[in-house]
């Protein structure tokens, strides 16, 4: 085992963890932003009660939170697997439906997965801005979107940061499933290095370690945003 | 109407894995989480530094990693291999889940638990010393009945978490709902419709535990619903019982 560790750095795997890293990082912070969208926009049809979209966006939210992240996952992969190899290799870039198409469904899918979340933690911020707040906005005569931007919005966005911070945490966790349909980040460039070296522990020990280096320093951002948010709140 | 004679057959069958891992994994994991919460509120200075260091480790790296470390990476330290009880327990697929399972949700309780018990006012622990009261007495009446009627709600979604978390065991060999629906999925090619019979089984299985608790909530919470119905009870009775 003790020079399971030089192997490792001898065979360039450092690099590799560090790649696939990299990738958990964009697919954590791009499906992030869609999921932010996706839930700012759910949020704000939940939290209006505008009447048949709430019950899509109720639909979605309950299965998405209630059926395993997997199953989502493997919906979304093997469903349009065959579409889109078929797309790609009329158009000839088969190449790239090695690389390029795991990456865009994996954000699809956690985007989706995190979407969700994020709607229930904003409906739940939008729902706790008074609403005399809003009554008094509209007594001024400020219009519909301004009441949005300078009302609701700063409102909504402090109070949704806690909230905001447990998604990301498991969006970052989440991402690591996108590995079983092949997508080389962390997770599977980890898993790849274990079959190949044959030392499973101390790779899945390095990729637990870097995980929980990326949710402890989105943690302490987290924390130091808070604060900071507090401080401007208070004066 | 074919698929689903085919279908649902075979995905109750994983349906059975699913509720019996989910089940093991929750008995094992509360407990755990119990002794961490109890580990993080004492005054010795070890005790909360792992039970803070276990929690974060547990909750800030993925459930995959977790359950592939003690399902491919356990086997290669010789030490447990070389053990009879713990190779008994990482050679097993299902067997390895639900230790991972259960070692992952004890991290997410025992921060549920820690919350609803420091919401115990401390005069009511401080009344119940000057009783008399033995500390374990003292928790089996007092702290652990008002801790867990605080914590009952974040537990709730805990629970939902780990019928969600049972799913990755299909990752080990385990063919419990997901790994029966992906095996459908890839025979049949009907994937839209195999999710869907997944999915419901996997949405009632919630309601089902959200109905579960809501009833234990409400037998927990019995003393407001008879004061709200205005029936005279005797204020401060000091009958908590669990």
């Amino acid at each position: 085992m003790e020079f399971g560790l030089w192997q490792i750095w001898d065979a360039g795997w450092v690099g590799a963890i560090l790649r696939g890293a990299a990738v958990t990082i964009a697919v954590g912070l791009l499906s992030m932003v869609a999921g932010l969208l996706i839930g700012i926009a759910c949020g704000l049809i939940k939290w209006a009660r505008i009447f048949p979209l709430s019950l899509l966006v109720d639909g979605y939210t309950s299965v998405v939170r209630g059926v395993p992240e997997l199953l989502v996952i493997y919906l979304l992969f093997f469903s349009s697997v065959e579409f889109v190899t078929k797309v790609i290799t009329a158009f000839g870039y088969a190449g790239l439906a090695e690389s390029g198409y795991a990456f865009v469904i994996a954000v699809i899918a956690i985007g989706a997965i995190s979407g969700a979340y994020s709607t229930e933690v904003i409906r739940g911020a939008l729902a706790s801005i008074p609403s005399g707040h809003i009554e008094a906005a509209r007594a001024l005569g400020l219009p519909g979107s301004r009441i949005f931007r300078r009302i609701i919005a700063p409102q909504m966005l402090r109070i949704a940061v806690p909230g905001i911070n447990n998604v990301w945490q498991t969006t970052v966790k989440d991402t690591a499933l996108v590995s079983v349909v092949g997508l080389q980040e962390l997770m599977r460039t980890s898993y790849i290095g274990a079959n190949s070296t044959r030392h499973p522990f101390i790779f899945y020990l390095i990729a637990a370690v870097v995980y929980l280096v990326i949710t402890l320093v989105s943690q302490a951002g987290f924390d130091g945003m808070e604060r900071l948010l507090r401080l401007r709140a208070r004066r | 109407m074919e698929l689903i004679q085919l279908a649902v057959p075979v995905l109750l069958k994983g349906l059975w894995v699913t509720a019996a891992l989910t089940l093991v994994s929750v008995l094992i994991g509360f407990n755990l989480g119990l002794g961490l919460a109890l580990m993080r509120l004492s005054s010795n200075r070890f005790a909360i530094g792992f039970a803070k260091y276990y929690s974060n480790v547990f909750r800030g790296t993925p459930l995959l990693v977790q359950i592939f470390i003690f399902y491919y990476g356990l086997g290669e330290v010789s030490l447990i291999r070389n053990n009879a009880v713990l190779w008994w327990v990482i050679s097993d697929g299902s067997r390895c889940a639900v230790l991972a399972l259960a070692l992952n949700t004890a991290a997410y309780t025992s921060e549920i638990l820690r919350g609803g018990l420091m919401s115990v006012p401390a005069g009511l622990v401080e009344a119940a010393q000057a009783c008399g009261m033995s500390r374990l007495l003292r928790f089996r009446r007092i702290e652990f009945p008002l801790a867990i009627r605080q914590a009952l709600p974040a537990y709730g979604n805990e629970l939902i978490l780990v019928v969600k978390g049972t799913s990755l065991a299909s990752t080990i060999t385990v063919l419990e709902i997901t790994g029966y629906a992906k095996r459908l999925m890839s025979q049949t090619y009907a994937i839209f419709e195999i999710f869907a019979i997944a999915g419901m089984l996997y949405l009632v299985v919630n309601l089902l535990l959200v109905a579960a608790v809501r009833s234990i909530e409400r037998y927990l919470m019995r003393h407001e619903a008879r004061a709200r119905q205005g029936v005279s009870t005797p204020l401060l009775d000091g009958t908590v019982t669990v």
